[in-house]
C-alpha cells in the first residue's frame, strides 16, 4: 500500500490539518488516497454523487443525512480539508492529550461527536430536534415492520423521556443527557490505522 | 377439526411405515439376520425358502429385487410425513422444537422395530452420515449465508470457533480424566488420551442442531451469524483434534513434536479446505457461464461441484465442511448472475428440499439409534460429562467475549452471551464420531454418554432456551431500563458509524473488502460472468433495493396522526411493545432487512402481492424518481425518460455508471440548500440516471425484481 509517489508534502495545508485535527501524517496520506479514490472526476472536490457511488452508503437508512453532513449549508462540493475535518470527529479520544496551545476543544471530543450526531437529526439547524425530524429518522431506520401509529407512539415516548423543559422538542443538552449512560467515546470512534 | 383429522391420518400413516420396516428383513445390519419368513411378504433371504407350487405364478412379490431403494424411500417417506404432521399440529411447534419431535418419532420407530424384531434397528452408519446426509445441510447453509454480515464478524467468529473449541476440548478432556481418576473403581481404565478424544468429539457445537433450534427463536442477525458461523468453522478444529488424538492413541508414545505437528495440522486442514472450496467454486462459476444453451442442467453443476469439493477435501483429509461452505459462498454471486431465473429458483428450492430431508433423516436416525443393545451406563461419567459441557462452555464464552468486546464496536451483550453459551447444542456429528472410535473396553460407555448429551442438549436446552431468554429480557428490563431515546440514538450512531466507515474505506474490514471488490470487478466478474449479464448485476442490486424502498414508502399508511398521542402518557403494555419493536427492528446494523436464516422457507415476503406491485409501477417509477429524489427536476426529463426506456437496447455503459446516489425519499422539509445543490447537477446526472433505469427494463425481462437481496421470485405475469 505504501504509495511512494505522493508524500504528505504534496498535499496542500497538510501540516495545518494535522495540527488542527490531530491526525498523523500517515492518516492524512491515507485519507488523501481515499479522497482521490472517491473523486472520480479528479476535480479536487467531492460532490454528493461521489459519495453516492458507495453502494453500502446508499443502502444505509440515514445515508443521505450522512452525506449531507459533509457539506456545509449552501455548499455543493467539499474539498479535502473539510473532508478531513469532518472525519476528525471520529478519531478515538485520548485521555491525556498534550498539545501545545490547545485552547479550544479538540475536534474529537465527546461533545463534538455528540453535536455531529445531533445534527443528523436536526436538518434545519435550529438547535432542536422537533417531533417531525425525529419521526423522519425513525421512519428511515425502522423500516416497513412498524406501522405509523407505532412510530408516532415511539417518537412520543422518546420526546417525553428526554424533554425536560417541555418545549416538545429535544435540545442539544437534553440529547446529551439522554445519552449519558452510553460510552460515546468508544461507540463513535473509528480506529484509523496508527 | 379438519386439521385434527388430517393429523391423525398422517400419524397413523407414520406408524404404518415403521410397521412395514419392522416387518421387512433388515439389509444393512452388521449382524446376520435370523428372521422367520413373514406373513404376506415373500421371503427375500435366499437361504430361506417357502413352499410354492412349481407352476406358472399369476401374482408374485419379489421384495428382494427392490429391497435397498425401497427401504431408503420408506425411511425418507417416514421422515417427511413426520415433518408434515408436525407442522399441522398447531401449537406444538411453538413450544417444542422440530428436532425434538423428530427424535421422539425416531425413538418411537426404533422402539417399534425393536419390539417386533427383538434386535437392534438399523443404525446410522458414520459413512452414510458424513458422505450423504451432512453435505446437503452444509451446502444449504453456505449458499444462503449472509455474506457481508459473516465477513464483518469473521474475526469474532474465528475467535469463538478456534479458541473456544480448544478451550472446551482441553477443559472437558482434562476434567473428565480427573473424574475418572476419582472414580478409579469403575472408570479406572480410561486413559488420558481417551478422555481427550472424547472431549474433542463432545465439545463441538453442531450446526444442524443449532440451526433447527434457532428457527423458532427470533434472534437478531448478528447473534445468529455468530453462533452459526462458529458451529460451521469449528469443524476444522474438531476434526483435526479428533484425528490427532486418535492417531496418538495408536502411537506407542506421544512426543512434544507430535503435538506441535498436530497444531500445524489444524491450520493445514482449515486452509486446505478453504482452498479446495475456492477452486471448485471458481470452476463452477466458470462452467455456469456457458450454460445459456442448456439451461436445464445448470442447477446440476452447482450441486455437482459442491459435492465434488466436499469429497475431494474428505479424500485429502481436509475439512470438508469448510470446503463446501467456501465453494458455495464463492460461486453464488457468479452463478446467480449467469443462469436464468428459473434455474436460480430451482437451485434454491432443491437446496432447501435436500437439506430439509437430510436434517429430518438425521434426527430420526438419532432417535432410532438410541434403541440399542450397546449401552453401558455409569452415573458419575454421564453426569459429570453433562455438567462439564455446560460449565466449560459458559466460562469459555464469558472469557472470550470479555476480550473480544474491547475490539468490537457492537459489544456482545450479556443476553447474547447467554444465548451463545446455552445454544451450543450437540448433534449428529458427535454421534457419528463416537462410533468411529477404535474399539476399547469402555467404548459403549462413550456411546451412551454421547447419546445422553445429545438428547439432553437438544431436548432440555432446545426447549428451554426460549423461555429462559425471555426471562432474562424481563430481568434486564427490571434492572436497568435503557430508555427509548437511548436505544434510538444509539442505533442512529451505529448507522452513522457504518456510513462513515464506508466513506473512509475503513481498514480492518472495508479496506480489504474494497480491494477485493476492485479485483472482483476487474478480473473475476469479466472472466466468470456472461457478457450480457455483467453490467446488470450491481446496478440491478441497487435498483432493486430502491424498489424495495419505494415499496416501503407506498405501504406506510398515510400518516394517521393519532390526536391522542400528543398528550396521553403511554401504558406499560405499549411500552413493552415499543421496546420489542425497537429491539427487533433496530438491530439491522447494515440495513439489511433480512430475517435470520431460516431453514424451512425461502425468504418470501409476507404476501406475494408485494412482488407484483413493482411491475405495475415500472411505468410510474420514472415519475416517482423525479418526484421523490430531486425536488427540482426540469419537467422535460419525464418525456425523455419514457422514450429512452423503450428505445434503449442492451447495456452500453459499464456498471460503474451507477454514480448517482439513489435516494428515493428526501426529507419532506426539503432543505433549500440541498435542493439547490442537487438541482444544479441535474443535467449531468439525468443522462446517467437514464442509463441506470433503462437497462433494468430491458435486460432482465424475465427477471422479477428481488425483494430481499438474495432471492428472486418468479413472476409469471411479466412473461
Amino acid at each position: 500500500m505504501g504509495s511512494n509517489s505522493s508524500s504528505v508534502n504534496n498535499i496542500p495545508n497538510a501540516q495545518e490539518l494535522m495540527q488542527e485535527t490531530g491526525f498523523s501524517a500517515a492518516h492524512i496520506l491515507r485519507l488523501h488516497e481515499r479522497f482521490e479514490f472517491l473523486d472520480k472526476d479528479k476535480r479536487g472536490q467531492l460532490s454528493p454523487q461521489d459519495f453516492g457511488a458507495l453502494p453500502e452508503l446508499a443502502l444505509n437508512p440515514i445515508g443521505d443525512r450522512i452525506i449531507g453532513a459533509f457539506f456545509s449549508p449552501g455548499q455543493e462540493t467539499v474539498d479535502f480539508a473539510s473532508f478531513v475535518r469532518i472525519l476528525a470527529h471520529f478519531r478515538p479520544t485520548e485521555t491525556n492529550r498534550t498539545r501545545d496551545g490547545a485552547q479550544q476543544e479538540p475536534v474529537n471530543s465527546k461533545t463534538r461527536k455528540l453535536k455531529f450526531a445531533f445534527q443528523l437529526y436536526d436538518q434545519d439547524r435550529d438547535g432542536k430536534i422537533s417531533r417531525a425530524e425525529l419521526l423522519q429518522v425513525l421512519r428511515a431506520m425502522l423500516g416497513i415492520q412498524v406501522t405509523e401509529e407505532q412510530l408516532q407512539s415511539i417518537a412520543e415516548r422518546a420526546i417525553q423521556e428526554a424533554d425536560l423543559d417541555k418545549d416538545d422538542a429535544i435540545s442539544f443538552d437534553e440529547f446529551r443527557k439522554s445519552l449519558e449512560k452510553v460510552d460515546i467515546d468508544h461507540k463513535m470512534s473509528i480506529r484509523f490505522l496508527r | 377439526m379438519a386439521a385434527l383429522w388430517t393429523l391423525s391420518l398422517l400419524l397413523s400413516a407414520c406408524l404404518f411405515w415403521p410397521a412395514c420396516l419392522a416387518l421387512t428383513p433388515p439389509a444393512e445390519l452388521p449382524q446376520p439376520h435370523n428372521l422367520p419368513p413373514l406373513l404376506g411378504i415373500n421371503s427375500s433371504d435366499g437361504s430361506l425358502s417357502v413352499d410354492l407350487p412349481i407352476a406358472l405364478r399369476v401374482f408374485s412379490v419379489d421384495y428382494h429385487h427392490v429391497q435397498a431403494p425401497f427401504e431408503i424411500v420408506l425411511w425418507i417417506m417416514l421422515a417427511s410425513l413426520a415433518k408434515l404432521g408436525f407442522h399441522w399440529s398447531g401449537r406444538v411447534p411453538a413450544v417444542v422444537p422440530e428436532s425434538c419431535l423428530l427424535i421422539m418419532v425416531g425413538l418411537l420407530v426404533g422402539g417399534v422395530i425393536y419390539g417386533v424384531r427383538h434386535s437392534a434397528p438399523p443404525t446410522l452408519s458414520a459413512d452414510a452420515f458424513f458422505l450423504f446426509l451432512l453435505p446437503p445441510i452444509v451446502l444449504d447453509a453456505g449458499y444462503f449465508l449472509p455474506g457481508r454480515l459473516f465477513f464483518e464478524n469473521l474475526g469474532t467468529i474465528l475467535w469463538y470457533a478456534v479458541l473456544g473449541t480448544l478451550w472446551n476440548v482441553l477443559g472437558i478432556g482434562l476434567s473428565l480424566y480427573g473424574v475418572c481418576l476419582l472414580a478409579q473403581s469403575s472408570l479406572g481404565d480410561i486413559s488420558l488420551l481417551h478422555c481427550l478424544l472424547f472431549g474433542s468429539l463432545i465439545a463441538a457445537v453442531d450446526p444442524v442442531a443449532v440451526l433447527s433450534v434457532f428457527q423458532e427463536m427470533h434472534v437478531n442477525e448478528q447473534l445468529h451469524i455468530l453462533v452459526f458461523g462458529e458451529s460451521l468453522l469449528n469443524d476444522a478444529v474438531t476434526v483435526v483434534l479428533y484425528k490427532l488424538f486418535e492417531s496418538f492413541l495408536r502411537l506407542p508414545s506421544v512426543s512434544g513434536l507430535d503435538v506441535l505437528l498436530g497444531g500445524c495440522r489444524v491450520v493445514v486442514v482449515g486452509l486446505g479446505g478453504l482452498f479446495v472450496g475456492l477452486f471448485f467454486g471458481l470452476v463452477a462459476a466458470l462452467t455456469s457461464r456457458f450454460t445459456s444453451r442448456a439451461q436445464v442442467i445448470a442447477p446440476l453443476f452447482v450441486f455437482l461441484y459442491s459435492y465434488l469439493s466436499y469429497l475431494t477435501s474428505e479424500m485429502l483429509h481436509l475439512s470438508g465442511i469448510m470446503a463446501i461452505v467456501t465453494c458455495a459462498v464463492t460461486m453464488k454471486q457468479y452463478v446467480e448472475a449467469n443462469v436464468s431465473e428459473r434455474s436460480n429458483t430451482s437451485i434454491q428450492y432443491f437446496l432447501k428440499m435436500w437439506s430439509s430431508v437430510s436434517e429430518t433423516l438425521i434426527f430420526i436416525f438419532l432417535g432410532v439409534s438410541t434403541i440399542q443393545d450397546v449401552h453401558m451406563w455409569s452415573w458419575p461419567f454421564v453426569c459429570s460429562t453433562l455438567l462439564l459441557c455446560l460449565v466449560w462452555r459458559a466460562t469459555g464464552v464469558l472469557l472470550l467475549t470479555a476480550v473480544v468486546n474491547k475490539l468490537r464496536r457492537n459489544a456482545v451483550t450479556f443476553r447474547d452471551q447467554f444465548i451463545i453459551a446455552y445454544g451450543g447444542l450437540r448433534g449428529a456429528i458427535c454421534f457419528s464420531l463416537v462410533f468411529l472410535i477404535d474399539d476399547f473396553p469402555k467404548k459403549r460407555l462413550f456411546i451412551t454418554t454421547t447419546i445422553v448429551v445429545i438428547l439432553f442438549t437438544v431436548f432440555v436446552q432446545g426447549m428451554t432456551i426460549k423461555p429462559l431468554v425471555e426471562l432474562l429480557d424481563v430481568k434486564r428490563k427490571k434492572r436497568a431500563l435503557p430508555t427509548v431515546s437511548e436505544e434510538i440514538h444509539s442505533r442512529l450512531i451505529d448507522h452513522l458509524l457504518a456510513g462513515i466507515e464506508d466513506v473512509v474505506g475503513y481498514w480492518g474490514q472495508h479496506y480489504w473488502k474494497d480491494k477485493f471488490e476492485q479485483f472482483n470487478r476487474k478480473y473475476l466478474r469479466r472472466f466468470l460472468i456472461r457478457e450480457d449479464h455483467q453490467a446488470a448485476s450491481s446496478i440491478l442490486r441497487v435498483y432493486q433495493e430502491l424498489e424495495r424502498r419505494e415499496q416501503r414508502g407506498d405501504e406506510e399508511a398515510p400518516a394517521l396522526v393519532d390526536p391522542r398521542s400528543h398528550s396521553r402518557p403511554l401504558l406499560p403494555e405499549e411500552m413493552d411493545s415499543i421496546r420489542r419493536i425497537l429491539s427487533r427492528n433496530l438491530q439491522n446494523f447494515n440495513n439489511k432487512q433480512t430475517q435470520a436464516y431460516s431453514r424451512h422457507t425461502l425468504h418470501q415476503d409476507a404476501t406475494m402481492d408485494r412482488t407484483r406491485k413493482p411491475l405495475y409501477r415500472h411505468q410510474s417509477l420514472a415519475e416517482r424518481y423525479t418526484y421523490n429524489t430531486i425536488t427540482h427536476w426540469p419537467q422535460g426529463e419525464d418525456g425523455e425518460f419514457n422514450g429512452s426506456r423503450r428505445v434503449r437496447a442492451g447495456l452500453s455503459r459499464s456498471h460503474t455508471v451507477c454514480s448517482l446516489s439513489p435516494r428515493p425519499v428526501l426529507q419532506d422539509s426539503s432543505v433549500p440548500a440541498a435542493s439547490a445543490q442537487t438541482g444544479q447537477v441535474d443535467p449531468k446526472s439525468s443522462a446517467s440516471r437514464e442509463d441506470q433505469i433503462s437497462p433494468q427494463h430491458q435486460a432482465p425481462v424475465e427477471r422479477a425484481p428481488k425483494k430481499q437481496i438474495s432471492f428472486v421470485l418468479e413472476n409469471e405475469k411479466q412473461q
